[in-house]
């Protein structure tokens, strides 16, 4: 099979996906795949670690390819996953995501070093590795088409290959997975954690101070030979800022001049520019909404699924703070600021998770299943409000939290919303804060003294007559 | 029934978030409704011409259901009388309201027709003698609010149907009629 490499303007998954014609299908729908043992994947899309795995890198639009043969399943457009343990191919279509496969390192039996040449600038960023499958030999190759980081990828790989961390079962010289990951310190990490195993990785100081050496050692290599192009690459530094300024500019201008159905070849071109801009790593300014990077979005993923234990235990509402702490006290380290929680609740609807963010008049934020009723909840409400007791003397938000089976905070919001659609009334006293059913739309206002047979005012009156 | 003196107070009276100011608008709109109406008909019946808000006022508590109404709750609720032109406030800093629970267009009617009644077309009275002499008792002058009983004549007297005239004091203010 001939390796057929698109132009730049095809390169971005983002504008391939736009309007052109498809080079890819997205996700491997057709894969009869006997190939490579299949990964288990979370409802949110997230992949099922193995005991003891630790993820490391992530990058988008992977596809795995081989010369083998026709039978070679189409592995395209995923999201590949380095672990300590595997290489984990997740579909970015989310309805094939039981299409996922993993490729255990274990079962790697070389790595093809990667030449640089003058050729592969332009080319997507591969490498190639030959796994012994089935008593089968097999070249594949893993292409990354989308964003990642490949230099940051690479030599992991290499490490966690050599590392072996599926021999041991903890301690002494697989110190790879948490260590280095701090070390390495890049921003695609998200770490994993444990729930049900709860256990640390033993380290060993003896791994961790020879994995110190070598990186140092590794860095002190690169920065003499960087300080060498640098003279050169100062000069032209200045040149490429113009340049990309002058592109931005041009940009902008075009989104802001009006364009009419007529103009669809200067918004070609257009398209044509952002892409290229994105390609040479420089965000474009006129993308009305950011795709989120990609931590964000495996975030987000994680999240949901974190979320369902703690949300039913609260019944069905939780406070975006509680949330918060459980999360962080979950992660253990690695812990997320709120400005992340937040941008990774938003970015739910992207991938239509089972939860969702929602903000009440109060201010206050909270998330909720997305099969959650406020008429359910209002009608429970109204049960509660018509007791005579209730009738009576009103009800707080504690009895509605006894009711309901919720937090008194969240039952105050329910309740502050209820008398939002007129459903209840507010009474402020020094007993307290109180709601009783809204008997206002009742009242005639032509005769005050009029009290119809039927209806809550009527049974009103006769439960505080008795 | 429950009873204000004589005055027959309506059921929702006894219902404690009709003393509390309600935030929702369609709730409020209500509200206010009610208790305009409660307060032009408790003052019509008791003849109360003037509200002052730091005072106690005997409608603005229930101690049935231990609940009065906040100084604001007043504030709001008179205020929207003053709009619809059932009240006047006397002061600028808004703790005096005169309540017009008729409208000084009503009270000149009914001048009219006192006047009338006496056969007093041609006659000459004075403020007082309209306010609190022998003619008025028993009609719902007595006892009227001078600055109100004022602006009826003054209107009155834009119309051409009478004249104010001033005496050596205040006593002696009167009015010749000519209806």
């Amino acid at each position: 099979m001939t390796y057929y490499d698109p132009p730049f303007h095809l390169r971005n998954k983002r504008s391939s996906r736009k309007k052109r014609v498809v080079q890819r299908t997205e996700g491997s729908m057709a894969s009869s795949n006997n190939f490579f043992p299949s990964a288990s994947v979370t409802s949110s899309g997230r992949p099922v670690f193995l005991p003891n795995e630790i993820e490391c890198q992530l990058l988008s639009a992977v596809d795995l390819e081989s010369d083998d043969g026709p039978s070679f399943p189409s592995l395209k457009s995923g999201l590949l996953i380095l672990t300590t343990h595997r290489l984990i191919w997740i579909p970015s279509n989310s309805s094939a995501h039981s299409n996922a496969i993993a490729i255990p390192l274990s079962l790697i039996t070389h790595i093809f070093s990667s030449k640089k040449s003058i050729k592969s600038i332009f080319h997507s960023p591969r490498i190639r590795f030959q796994v012994s499958l089935n008593s089968k030999s097999l070249v594949v190759t893993v292409v990354a088409r989308g964003k990642g980081d490949w230099d940051g990828f690479l030599p992991k790989f290499w490490e966690n290959w050599r590392g072996r961390a599926w021999e041991t079962s903890a301690g002494g010289s697989t110190a790879d997975g948490s260590v280095t990951t701090s070390i390495s310190g890049t921003s695609s990490n998200s770490g994993g954690f444990y729930l049900n195993d709860g256990s640390v990785r033993m380290v060993g100081l003896a791994g961790i101070l020879r994995k110190e050496q070598e990186m140092w050692e590794s860095t002190d290599k690169s920065l003499q030979e960087a300080f060498q192009d640098l003279n050169a690459l100062m000069s032209k530094a200045k040149e490429m800022v113009m340049l990309a300024e002058k592109m931005r500019q041009k940009l902008l201008s075009g989104s802001n001049s009006e364009t009419n159905a007529g103009n669809n070849e200067e918004m070609g071109s257009k398209e044509e520019m952002q892409d290229w801009l994105l390609s040479v790593g420089i965000i474009s300014p006129v993308t009305k909404e950011s795709a989120g990077a990609l931590y964000h979005q495996q975030l987000s993923r994680q999240l949901a699924d974190f979320v369902r234990t703690p949300l039913e235990r609260a019944g069905g509402m939780i406070n975006l703070i509680d949330i918060y702490c459980l999360f962080n006290r979950a992660r253990g380290t690695e812990l997320i600021s709120p400005e992340d929680l937040l941008q990774a609740c938003t970015l739910w609807e992207k991938f239509d998770a089972p939860v969702m963010l929602r903000k009440f008049d109060s201010g206050v934020m909270v998330i909720q299943n997305k099969s959650h009723s406020d008429e359910e909840v209002f009608t429970r409400i109204k049960t509660l409000v018509t007791k005579p007791d209730a009738l009576q003397a009103g009800i707080t938000a504690s009895d509605a939290a006894m009711t309901l089976g919720i937090a008194p905070a969240m039952a105050k919001e329910h309740l502050l919303t209820a008398e939002s659609r007129g459903i209840l009334c507010r009474d402020i006293s020094p007993d307290g804060f109180r709601f009783y059913i809204n008997l206002f739309p009742e009242i005639d206002s032509d005769d005050m003294h009029m009290v119809k047979d039927h209806g809550i005012y009527s049974l009103w009156v006769r439960v505080v007559s008795a | 029934m429950q009873k204000l003196g004589d005055f027959k107070l309506p059921q929702f009276f006894n219902y404690p978030p009709y003393f509390t100011l309600q935030p929702v608008r369609d709730t409020r709109e209500k509200q206010v409704q009610l208790w305009k109406d409660l307060i032009l008909d408790y003052c019509k019946t008791q003849h109360i011409f003037v509200i002052e808000l730091e005072e106690e006022f005997p409608l603005f508590s229930n101690p049935v259901i231990e609940r009065s109404l906040s100084h604001e709750a007043r504030k709001a609720f008179l205020s929207a009388l003053v709009t619809e032109g059932r009240a006047e406030w006397l002061d600028k800093g808004h703790r005096k309201c005169l309540i017009l629970w008729h409208r000084i267009q009503d009270w000149a009617d009914i001048i009219l027709r006192f006047v009338k009644d006496n056969g007093l077309e041609d006659g000459v009275m004075t403020i007082e003698e309209i306010r609190s002499g022998i003619e008025s008792r028993g009609t719902e002058l007595h006892g009227i609010d001078r600055t109100i009983l004022m602006r009826a004549l003054k209107l009155l007297e834009h119309k051409g149907k009478l004249a104010i005239f001033k005496g050596t004091s205040t006593d002696d203010e009167g009015v010749k009629f000519s209806v």
